[in-house]
Order: structure tokens, then C-alpha cells, then sequence
């Protein structure tokens, strides 16, 4: 009974081919293969956001009358509601750490090296959908600290040249933050990001498969002059298992910092009252808010905020092309590790600073 | 992977799968269950108010009707051909669509499924399975004033 079950499954779902692929599948073991999990980590927080997204959509109503009053019904009456959204926030956050950790990691082991050039640059704009993810999120809960932010936020594509204008009037819907905002990033938020998401994600896992995993250039040279092949672990179930047991304890670490650190929901946003003290982004924008601090008015007649923004951009686009411009020798992957490191020590300083002055503008 | 492990015995594979299936069913349950609960929508205090005004009572011509709102719910206020006030539930007991005064038949009506209630709220014809509930009707002043029965 059970084999004519299977041979009917067999015939109509030919999967054999990938379930032979996957038993055969294995992963390098060496000193840094803890790198590997940190994607998978990321994909698990992506698996989160969506089930938790979809269960508050249930409740969730996108209009400037009704989306604080929505959120706080989801909070205090739906039954686990302060649960569902405190994931979702936890989650979020979580998930911005582990993909930025994710790049660092795949940066620094020189994981980009060809043939994974596509598999780097779908990466890197993975992870500008998923900081795209956390500042159209943020505004929902119309609450006064994220109206303000977003405001502030928009505004900042002011300094964009020549279509400045049209890109705040774009984002925000009008020349302001209204219901239309909302609306906007309600919908980018549900609808439009999660489309080009699913494709990239797709796109990214494929290329993951389809090269196996990168070995680290140390590793790779090392294994050849002792002439021994590298270690390494099968996919399933050694692999999964690990990985497995890390999305345990990520979800066990999610459910505990909502049940003792829950989000806050704050004040209704009120587009007539003064900008409370302390607005700021999320902690993941708040270097580049911290480098607008710092930024002079103007430097050689160019406004300062266009400036930043020229670097940020430059910056941007040098991440992203990375691989088809990083030299193979070994002196030069060092002066790139230590650049890329110096650069997250002032990003880390500068959100530091950002944090310490926030806490002195509420004592 | 079978033959790897073989030489350690069933009885240690036993103590690993238990472990593995219980850490499964913990982490499922702790999953499933707050979605479950989350997905039954909470239950509302229902904020229907003890009475509520219905319009002026000059304004209602004979043989006509009007519904109003009582609460969330609609309510039905007719002038009877005959000159009386009387108010009823407007949701038509069938499959809760909202019912209408029919001058020309001179009793309410339901357009989703042709069903007829009389002046007294009784299913005369059609599907409905059950009369309309009644309110109370009383004029104040130059209002007309619906209550709900108790």
C-alpha cells in the first residue's frame, strides 16, 4: 500500500532529481564556516516577517484615522496581537543585523570571488530591499516618532540633484506626510517590495545552490600544498540540523525579547504638534544621520546634504560592483578587508555617538 | 547516512529521534497555538446605545419607511398607511440582507430573496424563517424615538 502511495507521489511529483542533489549535497568545514549560516539565519528572519506580516494585516488598517487605533486594537485585544507585532519589530530589526552580518562575513572570506559576482550584487540588493523594508515599515503604527522620522526621512531625498523634488513628492505621495504617505508605504510595505524580493530571493538561493559554497582563499591554498582535500559536512542531516537548531534559538530569543522588551506603540501622530525630543531612525540609518550632523551647510558652494549623499551613493555603488573590480591578489584583499573594517568601526562609532546623544536630549 | 550511525546501536538512533520529534512538537505548539488564537477575532463589547432618535415624526409621510441606524444595526421606522409609528429590526431574518417598505404592497420586503414580512414584523411569504424583531416607538416633542425591547 505504502509503495504503490510513493510510486504515485513519484510519478506526479518528479522531485527525484532534487532530493538526489540534496542527499549528495555537502558543506566546507573549516575555522570560518560559521559563516555559512548566517544567510540561512537571514532567510529564517525573512520567513518570520512574512507570517507575522500576513496575521497583522488581518487587523492592521491602512488610513491616518485608523492605523494607530488598528495597532493598538492588534496590541490590547487581539488575543497574542502584542506578541505577533512584537516579532514582527524584534524580527525586523534581528534580520537588518543578521543580512548586514551576512555581507561582512561573505566580504571579509572573499565569498564573492568569480563565479559568484551575481550571487554578491543580488546580495547587496537584498539587502537595500530589506533596509527599504524597515523604513516603509516604520511609519505604519502612524505613530508621532516614525511621522516624524519619516518626514525627515523623505525630506532627505531633497538633496538629490536635479530630481530631488520629484522623488519626495514619489515617496511621499503629495508634497507632505499625510494619509497619503500611509497609504504609499503601506502599500510598497505589503505589496511591492515583497514581489522584487521574492524574485531576488530566488534568484540569490539559486546561485547559492547552483555554486555550492565559497571556500575561503586561505582555506582553499592551505588544503592544496598539504594536498589533502578540504573537509566538509553533508547537507542533510548534519547541515540542516545545525542550522535548524540556530533558527530554534533565534526564535526562542525573538519570543523573549517581546515577552520582556514589547514594542512600543507611542503617541497617536499629530501632524500640528511640535517634533518631539529625541526623533530619530531606526538604529540602522542612524550613522548616516549622525554624518548629516556633521555634514557643513555648503563646501565650495555645494550644499553639504548633497555632498553626503554623493558619497553615500558612491559608496553604494562601489559595494555593489565589488566583485568586478576587486583585485585577486592577496595584498589586495587585505588592504579591502582592512578598509571595510575601518569603515564599520566609524559606522559603528557613529551610531554609537548618535545613541549617546539621543539618551542626553531625554534626561 | 544509515549505514554511518549503524554501529551505534538502535537504542541510542531512539533516544535522538525522540529528542527530535518532541523538540519539533514543543516548537510547532508554541507556534500554532498563539496563531490559532490570533486568528478568532476578539469579541466586541457590542455599543448599541439603550434608544436612539430616529428624525423628526413630521417628516415620515404616511405609508412610508426609513431606516435608521441603531448602533451598528439598521432599523426599520414605518408609517403605516393608517397613521401608526412602528420600528423593526431591518435585517431580514433569512440571510441577513436589509429590507425595505413597499408602499404598493403595503408591507416590508426583502429584494435579496423575495421574502415579505407584514406590519407586525410576521414572515408572511418567501423565505425568511422568523418574524422581524420589534422596538418600541414613542414620538418625544417633535422626535420620534425607537427603543430597543428588552
Amino acid at each position: 500500500m505504502r509503495r504503490r502511495l510513493d510510486a504515485w507521489v513519484r510519478e506526479r511529483l518528479p522531485l527525484e532529481p532534487l532530493v538526489e542533489a540534496v542527499r549528495h549535497k555537502t558543506v566546507p568545514q573549516h575555522r570560518s564556516s560559521f559563516a555559512y549560516y548566517l544567510g540561512g539565519m537571514t532567510l529564517f528572519l525573512f520567513g518570520i516577517q512574512v507570517g507575522t506580516g500576513a496575521l497583522l494585516l488581518l487587523y492592521y488598517r491602512p488610513s491616518a484615522s485608523e492605523a494607530y487605533e488598528s495597532v493598538q486594537f492588534i496590541m490590547t485585544r487581539v488575543p497574542f496581537g502584542w506578541l505577533v507585532r512584537s516579532i514582527h519589530a524584534w524580527s525586523a530589526n534581528l534580520m537588518v543585523a543578521a543580512a548586514v552580518a551576512h555581507l561582512v562575513s561573505v566580504l571579509f572570506l572573499h565569498s564573492y570571488r568569480r563565479p559568484r559576482e551575481l550571487t554578491w550584487v543580488s546580495g547587496v540588493l537584498l539587502l537595500g530591499l530589506t533596509l527599504a523594508f524597515g523604513f516603509t515599515g516604520y511609519l505604519l503604527p502612524w505613530n508621532q516618532l516614525a511621522f516624524f522620522a519619516t518626514r525627515v526621512g523623505t525630506d532627505m531625498a531633497a538633496a538629490v540633484p536635479f530630481a530631488g523634488d520629484f522623488l519626495v513628492r514619489f515617496t511621499r505621495g503629495g508634497a507632505d506626510v499625510t494619509g497619503a504617505t500611509l497609504t504609499r508605504l503601506f502599500g510598497m510595505h505589503v505589496a511591492i517590495l515583497p514581489m522584487i524580493a521574492t524574485v531576488l530571493v530566488a534568484v540569490h538561493l539559486l546561485l547559492v545552490q547552483a555554486h555550492g559554497m565559497s571556500v575561503p582563499p586561505g582555506v582553499e591554498r592551505n588544503a592544496q600544498q598539504a594536498g589533502r582535500p578540504i573537509r566538509s559536512l553533508p547537507f542533510l542531516p548534519h547541515f540542516v540540523l545545525r542550522e535548524l537548531f540556530g533558527w530554534t534559538v533565534a526564535l526562542a530569543l525573538l519570543a523573549g525579547l517581546s515577552a520582556f522588551y514589547p514594542w512600543e506603540l507611542g503617541t497617536k501622530a499629530d501632524p500640528f504638534a511640535p517634533a518631539p525630543a529625541g526623533i530619530r531612525p531606526e538604529w540602522y540609518f542612524l550613522w548616516m544621520f549622525q554624518v548629516l550632523k556633521y555634514a557643513p551647510a555648503t563646501l565650495l558652494g555645494i550644499p553639504g546634504e548633497v555632498l553626503v549623499f554623493a558619497g553615500l551613493g558612491i559608496g553604494g555603488v562601489l559595494v555593489l560592483l565589488l566583485p568586478f573590480w576587486a583585485s585577486r591578489t592577496d595584498r589586495w584583499r587585505r588592504a579591502l578587508v582592512g578598509v571595510a573594517a575601518c569603515a564599520l568601526l566609524v559606522m559603528a562609532a557613529l551610531t554609537v555617538i548618535a545613541l549617546m546623544a539621543d539618551g542626553g536630549a531625554h534626561k | 547516512m544509515g549505514d554511518r550511525v549503524a554501529d551505534t546501536g538502535p537504542a541510542r538512533r531512539d533516544v535522538l529521534n525522540w529528542l527530535l520529534g518532541s523538540w519539533l512538537v514543543g516548537v510547532l505548539g508554541s507556534i500554532l497555538y498563539p496563531i490559532a488564537r490570533y486568528l478568532v477575532p476578539p469579541e466586541l463589547p457590542e455599543a448599541a446605545p439603550p434608544s436612539v432618535v430616529a428624525g423628526k415624526a413630521t417628516a415620515l409621510a404616511t405609508n412610508s419607511g426609513r431606516i435608521v441606524a441603531f448602533g451598528t444595526a439598521p432599523v426599520i421606522v414605518i408609517r403605516t398607511p393608517s397613521g401608526e409609528l412602528c420600528a423593526f429590526s431591518a435585517t431580514c431574518t433569512h440571510l441577513t440582507c436589509t429590507v425595505q417598505y413597499r408602499p404598493d404592497l403595503e408591507h416590508i420586503w426583502c429584494a435579496c430573496h423575495n421574502g415579505h414580512y407584514d406590519l407586525n414584523g410576521r414572515n408572511i411569504a418567501g423565505p425568511p424563517p422568523r418574524p422581524l424583531d420589534r422596538f418600541d416607538v414613542t414620538v418625544q416633542g417633535e422626535d420620534i424615538v425607537i427603543v430597543r425591547r428588552t
